[in-house]
C-alpha cells in the first residue's frame, strides 16, 4: 500500500512529468519531425534528380543517334545535288567549247571568211591602181595624138601655102625674099620654097573626109586585152578501175552545202534583235523625232461610262488568257514565271536529208 | 504681044518669086527678123508657094518655113493651123531628095516644141512618110526623117510608141550602121529618145538588136557620137535588171572607163550616167562594176570635173555602197571618200551637195569601220554645219541629216565626234553622247583624252532632263572616272570652291 501511496502522491507529479516529457517531447517532436521530412525531402529529391539526370542522359543519346541519322541523310542529299552540280557544270563546260569550236568554224567556213575578203579588197585595190595607169596612159595617148595631128595639119598648110608662093623662089639673078643677101643664112621659108612643087589650078577638089585611123590608137582599150578570166578546160582523166561510185555522187556527198535547221540558222532572239534593227532604221528615216501628240482632248471632260460586261465582278476570268498559274500560290511549284520562248526542238529537220535510209519507202 | 513678052512676063513673076523666097529664107535665120516677118503675114504667103510649079521654089519655101517653125512655138502652130502638114506630107512621098530634106525639116521644127504639135504631126499621118524616108539612098534624108521621129519620139510614151509602131526602130538601127557620122549621131540619139520612156519601149530597142552596135561605136573617137551612143544605153539600162544585164552582156565594161577619161566633158557625164544605171539595180551588177575597176575611174573622173557634170559619178558611189558592206568597204579602198567630201564641200549647187551628203551616208553607215573611214575625213562637221544652216534647202538640209544620223550610230572614232558635243541640237547630241558611253568605258586612253580634250566638262555643262536616256549616258561617263575629277568640271565648281574659302575660320592661334 505504501507504493500505492507514494505512487499515488507521485502520481499527480507523474502525470506533470509524464505530461511534461510528452510534450517536451512533442516540442522536440515537431523538429525532429520537421528535420526528418527535410531529410527525406532532400534525399527523395538527390534520387529523382539522379534518376531525371539519367532520364536526360539517356534523351540525349537517343536524340543524337537520331539527329545523327536525320543529319547524314541529309548530307547523302546535299552530296548528291552537289555532285549533279558539278556534272552538269562540266557537262556545260565542254559542251560551250565545242559549240564555240563548232560557231566559229561555221562562220569561218560558210558564211563570211575574214581572209578571204582581206584578199578581194586588195585586188580590188590592185585593179583600180591597174585601171588608173591603162587610163593615164590612155589619156596621154590620146593627147599625143592630138598634138601629133595638130603638127601634121600645121605642116600641111605651111607645105600649101609654099607651093602657092613658088614663085617667090630666088633665082640665080635675082635674089627672092626670103634669101636676102644681108643674112647669112636663107630663111626656112626658102628652103622650103626649094623643096615645093609648083601648084598648078585646078578644078575645086572635092574635100576629102578626114579618115582618122582608129585601129592603132585603140588597140589597148579593145575590149579583148584587157585581162578577162576565162573558164579553164577540163582536165580529161582517165577512168579508174574498179567498182567505184559514180564520182557525180561522190562529190555531191562530199560537198553537200551546209544546211542548218532552223533553229541554228536563226538566233534565239533574232526577233529582238529584228525589232532594235528597225527601230534604228525607224529613227534615221524620221525627218521628226518628236512623237506625234494626239489630237485635241476635246472630248476628254465627259465621263467615261464603262461596259457592263467588264465592270461587274462577274467578268471574264483573267486566268487562261493572262496568266496561266495557278491562283493560289501554294500550289507553286517554283518562284520564277514559266519560259515563254521554248527552244525548238527538230524532229523533223533532218527528214530525207541523212545518208541513211531508214524509214524511207522503197 | 509676041510669045516672048508673055513669056517675059512669066519669067519675071518667076525670078520674082524665087527671089522672094531665098530672101525670106535667109531672113528667117537671124531671130530679130522673124517677128517682123510674123507680122507681115509670111505664113499665108509661103503656104501657095509650097505648091510651086519650080521645084526650088517648093524647096526654098519649106527651108523658110522650117526655120520660122524652129524658132518658136506660136510659129510652130500657126504652121499646123494654116493645115501646111498634110500637103508636106503629100509632097514628101513623092518628092526628090532637097525636097524631103526641106520637109523632114519642117516636121522636125514643128515636132519639137510640144506633146501637142508632135501629136498634130503623127495624126495627120507624117510618122508612114518619114519611116519611107529612112529607106533612102540619100544620108541626108535618113539624117532629116531620122531627126524629126527622134523629135517626136522625145515627148512622152505614147509618140515613142506611135513611131515604134510605123516601124521606124529597125531602119534606125540599120541607120546606125551607115558610115556617116552625122546619121550614126542622129540615129543614136533618136534611139535615146525612143526607149527611155518605159521598159517595153526600151525592149522594143533591145530586140532589134540595137545593144551590138551601140556598144561597138563606144570606140569611135567622135565625142558627140559618143555623148548619144552613151546616153542611148543609159536609157535602155535604167528600166529594169534584165536590160541592164544584156547591156553589160555586150562587154562595155572595162571599154565605158575609157570614155571616163575623155576631154569632152558631156561624154564624161553620159559615161558615168550609164555606170549609175547599171550598178543602180542589184549587188551583183555593182559588183561586176567594183571587180573592173570602175570605182577608182569613176572617182578618178569626179575629181577632174566640177558642177552638174560630177553629179551621176556621186550617185553611183552612193548607190554601189548602199548595196552591202563589202561593197562599201570596196568604195572605201578605192579612195573615194576623201573625193567626196571635197565634192562637198567645195561645190556650190545645193543639189549636187545634197548627193555628196547621200552618198557619204550610204557608205558610212554599215560598221564602225565604215564610219571611221568617213569620220576621219573630217566631214562631220561639214555635214552638221549644212544641217544648221538656214541657207540648205529642204532637200540638203534632209540629207545631212540622214547621213549624220546613220554614221552616228556606228561611229566609234572619238576625235571626230568631239566637235559635236560643242554644236550639235538636242536630239543628235543623245545619240552622240550614247556613243561616247559605249566607248569609253573600255578604253583608257580614250578616257585620257576625253578629259584633256576638254570634253568632259561639255558633258558636266549639259543639262539632261533626270530619267532620261540622255541623263543615263552621262551618269554611265561620269562613272567611268574617279569622284573628284567629275566634281571638278561639273559647272560652278570654282564657285563652290571660293564660298568654302569665305566660309573658312583659320584657327585661332
Amino acid at each position: 500500500m505504501a507504493t500505492l501511496a507514494r505512487l499515488q502522491a507521485r502520481s499527480t507529479f507523474l502525470v506533470h512529468q509524464y505530461y511534461f516529457r510528452n510534450s517536451a517531447v512533442d516540442v522536440f517532436r515537431k523538429k525532429e519531425y520537421d528535420a526528418a521530412v527535410k531529410i527525406q525531402s532532400w534525399f527523395r529529391g538527390c534520387q529523382i534528380r539522379a534518376y531525371l539526370r539519367y532520364l536526360h542522359r539517356v534523351a540525349t543519346v537517343i536524340q543524337k543517334c537520331w539527329r545523327g541519322y536525320l543529319g547524314r541523310q541529309h548530307y547523302q542529299l546535299i552530296v548528291k545535288l552537289e555532285f549533279c552540280t558539278m556534272k552538269m557544270n562540266l557537262y556545260n563546260a565542254m559542251a560551250v567549247r565545242i559549240q564555240k569550236r563548232w560557231r566559229g568554224y561555221r562562220i569561218r567556213k560558210y558564211c563570211f571568211n575574214y581572209f578571204y575578203l582581206k584578199e578581194y579588197l586588195k585586188a580590188v585595190s590592185e585593179t583600180n591602181d591597174a585601171i588608173r595607169e591603162a587610163l593615164e596612159e590612155f589619156a596621154e595617148m590620146k593627147e599625143r595624138e592630138e598634138k601629133k595631128a595638130d603638127l601634121e595639119r600645121e605642116e600641111k598648110k605651111r607645105d600649101y601655102q609654099a607651093r602657092k608662093m613658088h614663085y617667090l623662089l630666088s633665082t640665080k639673078q635675082i635674089p627672092g625674099i626670103y634669101n636676102s643677101p644681108f643674112r647669112k643664112d636663107p630663111d626656112p621659108w626658102e628652103l622650103r620654097l626649094q623643096k615645093a612643087k609648083p601648084l598648078i589650078s585646078q578644078r575645086p577638089k572635092v574635100k576629102q573626109k578626114r579618115d582618122v585611123n582608129i585601129s592603132n590608137q585603140l588597140a589597148c582599150t579593145s575590149a579583148r586585152s584587157l585581162p578577162q578570166s576565162e573558164i579553164l578546160p577540163p582536165i580529161d582523166r582517165k577512168q579508174c578501175q574498179g567498182p567505184f561510185r559514180d564520182i557525180t555522187e561522190v562529190l555531191e556527198q562530199r560537198y553537200k552545202p551546209l544546211e542548218p535547221t532552223l533553229w541554228m540558222a536563226e538566233p534565239i532572239n533574232e526577233l529582238k534583235m529584228a525589232r532594235e534593227e528597225l527601230r534604228k532604221q525607224e529613227w534615221m528615216r524620221n525627218i521628226n523625232d518628236n512623237m506625234f501628240l494626239p489630237f485635241s482632248s476635246y472630248h476628254k471632260n465627259k465621263k467615261y461610262i464603262p461596259l457592263m460586261h467588264s465592270s461587274s465582278k462577274y467578268g471574264p476570268n483573267s486566268y487562261g488568257s493572262q496568266h496561266f498559274r495557278d491562283e493560289n500560290p501554294k500550289k507553286w511549284i517554283c518562284d520564277k514565271d514559266f519560259q515563254t520562248v521554248l527552244p525548238s526542238f527538230d524532229l523533223f529537220s533532218k527528214y530525207g536529208k541523212l545518208y541513211s535510209k531508214a524509214g524511207q519507202i522503197i | 504681044m509676041s510669045q516672048r513678052q508673055v513669056l517675059q512676063v512669066f519669067e519675071q513673076y518667076q525670078k520674082a518669086r524665087t527671089q522672094f523666097v531665098q530672101m525670106v529664107a535667109e531672113l528667117a535665120t537671124r531671130p530679130q527678123n522673124i517677128e517682123t516677118l510674123q507680122n507681115a503675114g509670111v505664113m499665108s504667103l509661103l503656104r501657095p508657094l509650097l505648091l510651086d510649079v519650080v521645084p526650088t521654089i517648093q524647096q526654098t519655101a519649106a527651108l523658110a518655113l522650117g526655120r520660122l517653125a524652129n524658132y518658136n512655138g506660136d510659129l510652130a502652130e500657126a504652121v499646123v493651123k494654116g493645115d501646111i502638114l498634110p500637103q508636106l506630107v503629100y509632097s514628101l512621098a513623092e518628092q526628090n531628095r532637097f525636097y524631103k530634106k526641106a520637109a523632114a525639116f519642117v516636121l522636125r521644127a514643128v515636132g519639137k516644141h510640144s506633146p501637142q504639135l508632135a501629136q498634130a504631126i503623127v495624126d495627120c499621118g507624117a510618122l508612114d512618110t518619114l519611116v519611107i524616108c529612112l529607106e533612102d539612098f540619100d544620108p541626108g534624108v535618113k539624117e532629116a526623117a531620122a531627126w524629126a521621129l527622134g523629135y517626136i519620139a522625145r515627148h512622152n510614151a505614147e509618140l515613142s510608141q506611135a513611131v515604134v509602131d510605123a516601124g521606124a526602130v529597125p531602119l534606125l538601127v540599120l541607120c546606125i550602121q551607115e558610115p556617116e557620122i552625122a546619121l550614126k549621131r542622129i540615129a543614136a540619139s533618136a534611139l535615146s529618145d525612143i526607149s527611155k520612156h518605159s521598159p517595153e519601149l526600151a525592149q522594143t530597142v533591145v530586140d532589134v538588136g540595137a545593144i551590138a552596135h551601140l556598144a561597138q561605136m563606144i570606140l569611135n573617137p567622135d565625142s558627140k557620137l559618143k555623148r548619144q551612143v552613151l546616153s542611148a544605153l543609159s536609157q535602155i539600162a535604167k528600166h529594169s535588171v534584165d536590160l541592164a544585164e544584156m547591156v553589160v552582156e555586150a562587154e562595155i565594161f572595162p571599154v565605158v572607163l575609157t570614155c571616163l577619161k575623155d576631154k569632152d566633158d558631156y561624154v564624161k557625164k553620159n559615161a558615168s550616167t550609164l555606170i549609175r544605171e547599171i550598178a543602180k539595180h542589184t549587188p551583183e551588177l555593182s559588183q561586176l562594176i567594183v571587180n573592173t575597176g570602175g570605182v577608182a575611174a569613176v572617182t578618178d573622173c569626179i575629181g577632174s570635173c566640177k558642177g552638174n557634170i560630177r553629179l551621176p559619178g556621186i550617185m553611183m558611189l552612193g548607190y554601189v555602197a548602199a548595196h552591202s558592206e563589202n561593197l562599201a568597204m570596196a568604195v572605201i579602198v578605192s579612195k573615194a571618200v576623201p573625193q567626196l567630201s571635197v565634192c562637198l564641200s567645195e561645190e556650190p549647187e545645193d543639189h549636187i551637195k545634197a548627193a555628196a551628203a547621200w552618198a557619204l551616208g550610204q557608205i558610212g553607215r554599215h560598221t564602225p569601220e565604215h564610219a571611221r573611214a568617213v569620220a576621219v575625213t573630217n566631214t562631220l562637221p561639214v555635214l552638221l554645219s549644212l544641217y544648221m544652216s538656214t541657207e540648205s534647202s529642204e532637200d540638203l538640209q534632209t540629207k545631212s541629216k540622214k547621213a549624220i544620223k546613220s554614221i552616228l550610230q556606228k561611229c566609234t572614232y572619238l576625235p571626230a565626234l568631239e566637235p559635236f558635243l560643242y554644236d550639235a541640237p538636242p536630239n543628235i547630241l543623245k545619240h552622240v553622247v550614247g556613243q561616247f558611253s559605249k566607248v569609253l568605258p573600255y578604253d583608257s586612253k580614250a578616257r585620257r583624252l576625253f578629259v584633256t580634250s576638254g570634253g568632259l566638262k561639255k558633258v558636266q555643262e549639259i543639262k539632261a532632263g533626270p530619267g532620261s536616256l540622255l541623263q543615263e549616258y552621262i551618269n554611265s561617263i561620269n562613272s567611268c572616272y574617279p569622284e573628284e575629277i567629275v566634281r571638278y568640271y561639273s559647272p560652278g565648281y570654282s564657285d563652290a570652291l571660293l564660298q568654302r574659302v569665305d566660309s573658312y575660320q583659320p584657327l585661332a592661334n
